[in-house]
C-alpha cells in the first residue's frame, strides 16, 4: 500500500465527516420547523407529508439517486434553473451531494423530532402560555428542553446514515476525490480492484466511529430519562 | 363598575357550547354543573385555549370579538389546570422564576406567594417528586405570581384526597382577602361552592341557565332536580354560642337558632349552612315528641316531581322570603298533607352541616 | 364398482407407458440444469443474445445470464457462487481466479475486445474528438473509474497520450463501471465522455471512435469455474464462445475479436 493511498482515504474520511456534518445542520433546519408541524399543527394535509416524508425510507437508494441524477442534472427541472441562473453544477459537486444526502436522510431526522415533541404533554404548552409564553419562547424554554431525546437522536441518525450512504452518491457523485468521493465509495472501490487489505481498514475504523458514537449516545439519553415528569 | 362580560359560542366535536353572561369581576364566580356540561370548555374558550366564536371583555379590555382574538399568552390570566401542570423541567422556583419573569406587573411577588401556601419546604423539588396536594398548591402559587387580572381555576380540587381537598380549600378561601384578584372557579361539587363562591352560573349542556348567590340558586327547585341526591340548600349563619355542656353550638339564621355539633369558630363568625333536600322532613303541626332538634315555620312555595315516588318541595323562610330550603317527600304523603302553594308547615331538619 | 375404476387406471397407465420414448437428446439437455454465465455488466446485453443462440443450437439446454461488476464477480466466485463460467472485463481477474484454484486455467479464452469511443453533447460532427479534447469547450469529462475498469484503464491511457492528463484529470467524473460513465454523458452532467462502443452502436450522434493503438487492448478472458467442470454442456459453451457464429454476433455488438 503506498502513502498516496492512504492519503486519498484520509481525504475521503474528511470529505465524508464534513459532508454528514453539514447535511445534520441543514436537516436541523429544515426538519425542525416541520418536524412542529406535523407535532402541532392541525392541517389535514399532515398525513399526506408524512408519508412523502417517510418515502426515503422505503425507496431504494439507486432509485432516489436516479431520479435526483435527472432533476439535478444540467438538463433536469431544478438543475437546469440553478444554472441558468449562474449557479455551479449541482450534479457531480459537494451541493448536489449535500442535496442529496438532505432528501435521503429526512425522515431520519424528522421521525424522532416529531416524535419528541409529540411526547410533550400538551397542557405543559398551554400552561407556558397562560404564562405569558409567547410561541418562540414556548419552543425555546419547554419544547426543547423536553425533547432532548428526540433532538439527540434525530442528530445521530441523521449523521449516522449520511456516513453511511452509497447509492444516492454513487448516482449523484462523479467519484471526484476531495469533491464527491466518500468514504463508502473509496471502501467499494477497494473491494472492486480486490485491495481487500485497505477495505478492511476502512470499514472496520468506519465500524469503530458509528459504535462509539451511538454507545454515547444511548448512555447520554439513558441519564436523560430519569429526569422524566 | 368592572365586570367580566361573556358572549361566546363554539363547537368541539359533537359538543355545542352557547354562553352567554354577566359577572361583576370581584370574589369567586362559581362555574357549576356536571361533568359533560360544558364548564372546562368554557374556562379553557376565557383563557384563549380553545378558539371560538363571540366576545369576551375582560375590566373594559377586549380579550376577544368579532374582529380581534387575543392568544392566551396576552390575555393577562393566570390558570390553574386540573393536574396542575407545572413544568416538569424545572423545580418549583423554576416554575415560580418562569411565571414571574413573564409576568407584566409585579403585583404579587413569590415570597408573598411561598409564605402563603407554605412552599418553602418544595422549592427546590422537582414536580414528580410533589404528592398531588403539593402540586396544585404550587400550580396555585405560579398562576398567582403572573399578577394575573382573572384567576381561572379548573376543578383544582378534583384529583385530591380529603385532606388535601381541605387545606387547599382553607387557602382558597382566604384568597381574596390576602390578594385581591377575582375568581373563576369551576366545580361540580356543592361543597367547594358552598365554601368559596360569591356567585354560582349554573352551566348545563353548553349553556349558561342561572348566575345568581348559591343561597338562592340552590334553592331553586330546578337546581334541586338537576342535583338528584346531592339537592341540597345553603343557609347563611352567625355563630351565637357554643354549649360545652352537650357539645353543641348554637347557630343565628333567618329561620331560628339552629343547633349544630360544636364547633371551633369563634362566637360571632359567620357560617354556611348546607341542609339537604333528604334531611328535611314536613310536619303540618309543631312536633314535641321528636328526637329532632332542628324544627322550624316555613311556607310551602312550589313542589315538583323528581322519581316516580317522590316530589320536591320548595320551604320559604316566613322572616325572609327570599330564602328557602328543599325537602324531599313521597308524593303520597304531599298528598296526605295537602302540601300546596302557601300552606303553612314545620320544617325538621335531621342532618346538617356547616362550614 | 371399485374394481371398475382400478382396471380403468391400469388400462391408462400401459398406454402411457408404451406412449413413452426413448431419452432424447434435447431431454438430456434439460436434465442437466442451466448453464450459469456470471457477466461483466458492459457485455450483459451481448451475452444474452449469445445465450439464446447457443440454446438454439443445443435443444433442451437453458442458460442463465448473471450481470455485475468484474470485481464484485470475482469476490462472490471466490467465496463459491454456483457460477460455470466467467466473462470478466479484463484479463487479471480470471487470471486470479485460475491461479487461486476457482477456474480451469488452460480454459482460458480471449472473448472479445473492448473498443473506446468519445461521445457526448460536446462533440460535432467531423470534428476529431483529440481537438475536442484539446479545445477543452466542457466542464465535466466521465470515464469509467481506472482504479475498477479496464475501460477506465484505457481511457487514462489515451489522454496521457494526447498529453492532455495533467490538464483534464480536475474534470473527471469516475463512474463504478463503463455503464455509469455513459449514463452520466446521457444525462448530461458530463458533456463528454469515453464510453464503450457497444453502448452507442445505434445511436446517430457524433463519435470519435478511439484508434486502438493508443491504447493496450482492453483484453476481456472468459474461464471455465470449478463447478462448471460438472456441468456437460459448459465446455460446449466456451467452445461456442469462440465459433465463427458467436465472433459475429460479438462483433456486430461493438467488440472487436482475434
Amino acid at each position: 500500500m503506498q502513502p498516496a493511498a492512504f492519503a486519498s482515504d484520509g481525504q475521503a474520511v474528511l470529505l465524508t465527516l464534513r459532508l454528514a456534518g453539514v447535511v445534520t445542520l441543514a436537516l436541523l433546519g429544515i426538519g425542525t420547523p416541520l418536524a412542529l408541524w406535523l407535532a402541532f399543527g392541525r392541517s389535514r394535509l399532515r398525513v399526506v407529508v408524512e408519508a412523502i416524508v417517510a418515502l426515503p425510507l422505503v425507496l431504494p437508494p439507486t432509485v432516489l439517486g436516479f431520479y435526483l441524477l435527472v432533476l439535478l442534472g444540467p438538463r433536469g427541472p431544478v438543475g437546469g434553473c440553478w444554472e441558468a441562473l449562474g449557479g455551479e453544477r449541482l450534479v457531480f459537486s459537494f451541493t448536489g451531494l449535500v442535496i442529496g444526502s438532505v432528501v435521503y436522510s429526512l425522515p431520519f431526522v424528522v421521525q424522532p423530532l416529531a416524535n419528541g415533541f409529540r411526547s410533550i404533554d400538551r397542557r405543559v404548552l398551554e400552561a407556558a402560555a397562560t404564562l405569558g409564553a409567547r410561541r418562540f419562547d414556548r419552543f425555546l424554554t419547554v419544547i426543547l428542553p423536553l425533547s432532548r431525546n428526540g433532538l439527540l437522536t434525530a442528530v445521530t441518525l441523521g449523521f449516522a446514515h449520511t456516513v453511511g450512504e452509497f447509492g444516492v452518491v454513487l448516482m449523484l457523485g462523479g467519484n471526484i476525490p476531495g469533491r464527491t468521493q466518500v468514504l463508502s465509495i473509496a471502501v467499494y472501490d477497494h473491494v472492486e480492484a480486490i485491495e481487500y487489505g485497505q477495505a478492511h481498514v476502512l470499514s472496520a475504523g468506519m465500524l469503530a466511529f458509528s459504535f462509539t458514537v451511538l454507545l454515547g449516545v444511548y448512555l447520554t439519553t439513558r441519564r436523560f430519562d430519569v429526569v422524566g415528569p | 363598575m368592572s365586570t367580566l362580560e361573556i358572549a361566546i359560542r363554539g363547537r368541539r366535536g359533537s359538543f355545542e357550547l352557547a354562553v352567554e353572561f354577566e359577572a361583576p369581576l370581584t370574589g369567586v364566580t362559581a362555574i357549576f354543573g356536571r361533568s359533560g356540561s360544558g364548564k372546562t370548555t368554557l374556562l379553557r374558550a376565557l383563557a384563549g385555549l380553545e378558539r371560538m366564536r363571540g366576545r369576551v371583555v375582560v375590566g373594559g379590555r377586549v380579550w376577544q370579538d368579532a374582529g380581534r382574538f387575543l392568544p392566551p399568552e396576552e390575555r393577562l390570566v393566570g390558570y390553574v389546570f386540573q393536574e396542575a401542570a407545572l413544568l416538569p423541567h424545572l423545580s418549583v422556583r423554576g416554575n415560580l422564576a418562569y411565571a414571574r419573569k413573564r409576568a407584566k406587573s409585579q403585583r404579587v411577588s413569590p415570597p408573598q406567594v411561598v409564605d402563603w401556601l407554605g412552599l418553602h419546604d418544595l422549592l427546590d423539588r422537582m414536580p414528580s417528586q410533589l404528592s398531588g396536594g403539593e402540586r396544585q398548591r404550587a400550580a396555585l402559587a405560579r398562576a398567582l405570581v403572573r399578577s394575573p387580572e382573572l384567576l381561572l381555576m379548573d376543578e383544582p380540587l378534583a384529583s385530591l384526597d380529603l385532606s388535601a381537598r381541605d387545606a387547599i380549600l382553607g387557602h382558597l378561601e382566604r384568597l381574596h382577602d390576602e390578594l385581591a384578584v377575582p375568581v373563576l372557579y369551576v366545580t361540580h361539587a356543592t361543597d367547594e361552592v358552598a365554601r368559596l363562591a360569591d356567585r354560582v352560573a349554573w352551566i348545563d349542556q353548553g349553556r349558561v341557565r342561572s348566575v345568581a348567590a348559591p343561597e338562592v340558586l340552590f334553592a331553586e327547585l330546578e337546581m334541586g332536580a338537576a342535583l338528584g341526591d346531592d339537592a341540597a340548600a345553603f343557609v347563611p349563619a352567625r355563630v351565637l354560642r357554643h354549649d360545652d355542656t352537650y357539645h353543641l353550638s348554637e347557630l343565628e339564621t333567618a329561620w331560628g337558632v339552629l343547633f349544630v355539633p360544636r364547633l371551633t369558630a369563634v362566637v360571632g363568625a359567620p357560617a354556611r349552612i348546607r341542609i339537604r333536600a333528604r334531611d328535611v322532613s314536613i310536619a303540618l303541626g309543631r312536633e314535641h315528641k321528636t328526637s329532632i332538634l332542628n324544627v322550624f315555620a316555613a311556607r310551602v312555595g312550589e313542589l315538583l316531581p323528581v322519581s316516580a315516588a317522590e316530589v320536591l318541595v320548595r320551604l320559604c323562610c316566613p322572616a325572609a322570603p327570599e330564602q328557602a330550603v328543599l325537602a324531599r317527600v313521597t308524593k303520597k304523603s304531599a298528598d296526605a298533607m295537602g302540601l300546596g302553594d302557601g300552606l303553612e308547615v314545620y320544617a325538621c331538619v335531621k342532618g346538617v352541616s356547616v362550614r | 364398482m371399485k374394481a371398475h375404476v382400478f382396471s380403468w387406471i391400469l388400462w391408462l397407465a400401459a398406454v402411457a407407458a408404451g406412449c413413452s420414448r426413448p431419452p432424447s437428446e434435447a431431454d438430456t439437455n434439460r436434465a442437466l440444469g442451466p448453464v450459469r454465465l456470471a457477466v461483466a455488466s458492459n457485455f450483459a446485453g451481448t451475452a444474452e443474445q449469445l445465450a439464446r443462440a447457443f440454446e438454439q443450437q443445443h435443444p433442451g439446454a437453458k442458460v442463465e445470464v448473471s450481470a455485475g461488476a468484474s470485481g464484485k464477480l470475482y469476490a462472490q466466485i471466490s467465496h463459491g457462487a454456483p457460477f460455470h463460467i466467467f466473462l470478466s472485463a479484463d484479463v487479471e481477474r480470471p487470471q486470479k481466479l485460475a491461479s487461486e484454484g476457482h477456474a480451469v486455467a488452460s480454459s482460458r479464452v480471449h472473448y472479445a475486445l473492448g473498443r473506446l469511443v468519445l461521445v457526448g453533447s460536446a462533440m460535432k460532427a467531423g470534428l476529431d474528438g483529440a481537438s475536442v479534447l484539446k479545445q477543452g469547450n466542457f466542464k465535466h469529462l466521465s470515464i469509467a473509474n481506472p482504479k475498477t475498469a479496464p475501460y477506465g484503464v484505457a481511457a487514462q491511457q489515451v489522454l496521457t497520450k494526447l498529453g492532455l492528463w495533467e490538464q483534464l484529470e480536475p474534470r473527471l467524473v469516475r463512474g463504478e463501471n463503463i455503464t455509469q460513465a455513459y449514463q452520466f454523458v446521457t444525462s448530461g452532467g458530463a458533456e463528454l465522455g469515453f464510453v464503450a462502443l457497444s453502448s452507442v452502436l445505434k445511436d446517430k450522434g457524433p463519435r470519435w471512435e478511439v484508434p486502438p493503438a493508443f491504447h493496450a487492448p482492453i483484453q476481456q478472458d472468459a474461464v471455465l469455474l470449478t463447478p462448471g467442470t460438472k456441468h456437460a454442456l459448459a465446455d460446449d459453451f466456451m467452445a461456442f464462445l469462440e465459433s465463427a457464429e458467436a465472433k459475429t454476433m460479438i462483433r456486430a455488438a461493438g467488440y472487436g475479436t482475434e
